[in-house]
């Protein structure tokens, strides 16, 4: 759905290699591009014009550096812009204060209040060795303190007991008697969900703010939201003293704008980002990340360490060394075919890549199966044959196909993609760290 | 209150917001090049997707360009154009005789618990004999969850065993539902995002069993998408559609300050039936969907 923005500018820019500097119009069609790839990644709009004219003010005139394309050079101006707006150092969770600390968490209804309230409870606990309480002062939609009261047996955090009928400012003070009583160092307040304009409810979060004092007080947002995301936190903004953002969901496929918009109107930190649904899916906010998200450029960085979390070491190695080489044979394929399940499945994978995001489009909807029959196929094969593809005639071929429960046609569907895969990676052990770096997987998969 | 006074009080904001804009922009102007861009963003800030707004914007310059147009005009013409979009996809969910299941699908906190909760009353209040299945067997408290709206709605509740395999919760409520001559079995699923595919594919299996027992036709799959979601509402419509054999739309938290604009998007794209909107955290707060209240509303153009 998306294409990568870096290849439309360079689209763009590929009559202009050898003038000097950018010109108005170069940097004006460039910003056109950014203009809607910014609006496909969901940034609004007010918050999307003041950064192109931050943009435009920088780009116009910069010198184009010989060994750059105008291109790569206007995108690398927009996502420093894009870095420093969404903060350029990591702002640490701040607990500096009389205990109980008290976090409160604010936001949306279904924005993932009461999943992050655990995920941070887990945090600070194992991470900081903070003895951390929770309590829940929803007491509107059904089952909501339940649902707090289980997460936190889940993670063997301590939650207030449930008191039936309690109102939200009596439950708030209960939660700092019990956390000063019982010396907790954190105390975390989990709050029902409301509509920025529900006035009722906005008072009640600030009473609430006003009886707890919290140190931090995080604007819970999913980064799926649209462009109401500036109407949610100008509101949350003005009735609260918002110290940081949470940005939930980034485990989707959402560009994550919406990240951009909050930052820029609350002005406030993004402090941790969610990324799964399990009570250890919470990330520290890298902003580089999420800028070359944002602006469709894959996440090498992320590709790299998910990889790692889950690449059995020893064999990665065996890998690089036969890549180096030049040699790559059915065996590898079939572990390399393992290793991209495990890290998520293909499209999974094909998200963190620059230039990769259209070719996402295209990996069909049953990629799972298909790697089970390549798998099936595989494994039909005589260890000889998966060494040497070569001995595979129509006389094996039939018997592998059989193995399989496959036809012919898609054993040489394989073989095919063993040999383009072989072929990329004489290619890759030729290129040099820096080179992947710079050209990114493009140039593997058939770019330039 | 009547569905309009609701549905304004909750659109009020956005309406009102394209309609400053529409009035600001257009009182005693030509339709230069300059106006079609403003137009253009204007939508977009309305949630209509990038593509449906420059598509719209085109078929305006194509008839009004260079022309002096008043700011009514031109609501007229965006209403026109959302009201003749959003028409063929009105259509409340489907009921016919014997059992009929409504599978809920959708990304976690969209609100399908919640529209459950609502459906079941409405259908209830209808004189229907509604059930309620309990097959999110992965939140914390989901179930219990789940029990309150059953009670509340005074629908037939059926929590599954503890188990934590929805497709045999599904399996089993369907079942006993069709023994307890329920009409309308609604079953409630676990969140998921469309981009995990083990999980997508999950909703499948649980269809898959679901088929064993019950026709294709009775079997509906309703995806719940919260109006505050950007562009990626696509692509969950996109994933879903085919992966569960979605049969209709639920678009739920139309009284915050977003929307409109995605669902117009989504018919554009898709032409999936919008069944429903929910407008409230109440159990009364769900609505049908009406094309030309809809579109009017959204461009503030009031017929009353
Ligand atoms: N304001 C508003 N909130 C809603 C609406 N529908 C659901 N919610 C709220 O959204 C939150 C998540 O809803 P829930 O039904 O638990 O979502 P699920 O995870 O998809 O089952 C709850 O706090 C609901 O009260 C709606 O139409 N308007
Ligand atoms: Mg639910």
């Amino acid at each position: 759905m998306f294409t990568s923005l870096s290849q439309k500018l360079t689209g763009v820019f590929d009559g202009l290699r050898r003038r000097g500097t950018l010109s108005d119009a170069d940097v004006d069609t460039a910003l056109r591009e950014i203009r809607i790839a910014l609006l496909e990644a969901d940034v609004a709009l007010p918050v999307l014009k003041e950064f192109i004219a931050k943009v435009r003010e920088k780009a116009s005139g910069a010198a184009i550096v010989k060994s750059i394309q105008p291109g790569q050079m206007v995108v690398k101006i927009v996502s420093d812009a894009l870095v420093e707006l969404l903060g350029a150092e990591a702002v640490p969770l701040n607990l500096a204060a009389q205990p109980p600390a008290v976090i409160l968490m604010a936001g949306l209804q279904g924005s993932g209040k009461t999943t992050t309230s655990g995920k941070l409870a887990k945090y600070l606990t194992e991470r900081q060795r903070k003895k951390v309480l929770l309590a829940s002062l929803d007491i509107y939609r059904p089952a909501a303190q339940e649902q707090l009261r289980q997460v936190a047996a889940q993670i063997k955090v301590e939650c207030l007991p449930i008191i039936a009928g309690e109102k939200p400012e009596a439950i708030t003070r209960r939660a700092l008697d019990t956390a000063r009583l019982q010396a907790f160092d954190v105390l975390i307040l989990d709050t029902a969900g409301r509509l920025h304009i529900d006035e009722s409810l906005m008072a009640e979060i600030k009473a609430v703010h006003a009886l707890s004092n919290p140190v931090e007080t995080l604007l819970v947002a999913d980064a799926m939201t649209g462009q109401d995301a500036v109407n949610v936190a100008k509101a949350f903004r003005d009735a609260l003293p918002i110290t940081g953002i949470v940005l939930t969901r980034m485990d989707s496929d959402a560009r994550g704008g919406a990240a951009l918009s909050m930052r820029q109107v609350t002005g406030a930190p993004i402090k941790f980002l969610g990324v799964s649904e399990r009570p250890d899916g919470l990330e520290e906010f890298h902003p580089q990340r999420v800028a070359d998200r944002i602006l469709g450029m894959g996440d090498i960085v992320s590709l790299v360490e998910k990889a790692a979390a889950n690449i059995d070491q020893a064999e990665a190695e065996k890998m690089a060394a036969k890549m180096q080489k030049g040699q790559f044979d059915l065996d590898d394929l079939l572990s390399q075919l393992r290793q991209m399940k495990k890290m998520g499945g293909i499209s999974s994978m094909l998200s963190f890549l620059p230039g990769m995001s259209a070719m996402k489009d295209k990996i069909p909807g049953d990629a799972e199966l298909q790697f089970k029959r390549q798998e099936a196929i595989i494994l039909s094969m005589t260890p000889g044959e998966r060494r040497n593809p070569k001995l595979l005639q129509a006389s094996r071929k039939r018997r592998v196909a059989a193995g399989a429960g496959v036809d012919v046609p898609a054993v040489n569907r394989l073989l095919k993609q063993y040999e383009q895969m072989a072929d990329m990676m004489k290619k890759f052990g030729k290129m040099s760290k820096k080179d992947l770096m710079r050209g990114g997987m493009k140039g593997l998969f058939g770019g330039q | 209150m009547s569905f309009w006074t609701r549905l304004k009080d909750g659109l009020g904001k956005s309406a009102a917001k394209l309609s400053t804009g529409i009035t600001d922009l257009f009182t005693k102007r030509k339709l230069d090049a300059a106006a079609l861009e403003e137009f253009e963003e204007l939508l977009i800030t309305a949630d209509l997707s990038p593509r449906l707004a420059a598509k719209l914007t085109e078929k305006l310059r194509k008839t009004r360009f260079d022309t002096e147009v008043s700011d009514e005009e031109i609501k007229q013409f965006l209403a026109g154009e959302l009201t003749t979009l959003l028409t063929p996809v009105a259509t409340p969910l489907r009921l016919e005789a014997g059992l009929q299941i409504v599978l809920v699908v959708g990304v976690n906190g969209n609100g399908k618990t919640t529209s459950i909760g609502k459906l079941a009353h409405y259908y209830a209040g209808l004189g229907r004999s509604v059930g309620i299945a309990a097959g999110d067997t992965f939140r914390a408290a989901a179930v219990e969850q789940l029990a309150v709206w059953a009670t509340r709605a005074k629908a037939r509740f059926y929590p599954g065993d503890g188990t934590k395999d929805a497709a045999s919760v599904a399996f089993q409520s369907a079942e006993s539902a069709a023994r307890d001559g329920v009409d309308l079995l609604f079953i409630d699923t676990a969140g998921r995002l469309h981009n995990k595919e083990h999980l997508v594919a999950e909703l499948a299996k649980i269809r898959r069993v679901l088929l064993k027992s019950i026709p294709e036709a009775a079997i509906q799959t309703v995806l719940v998408l919260d109006a505050t979601t950007g562009l990626t509402a696509l692509s969950q419509v996109e994933v879903f559609k085919d992966a569960a054999q979605l049969t209709g739309l639920i678009v739920t938290k139309l009284d915050g300050t977003a929307k409109g604009g995605m669902v117009a998007a989504l018919a554009d794209a898709y032409g999936l039936p919008v069944h429903a909107v929910g407008v409230g955290e109440g159990i009364e707060d769900l609505q049908p969907f009406v094309a030309k209240d809809f579109a009017e509303r959204l461009c503030s153009i009031d017929a009353e």
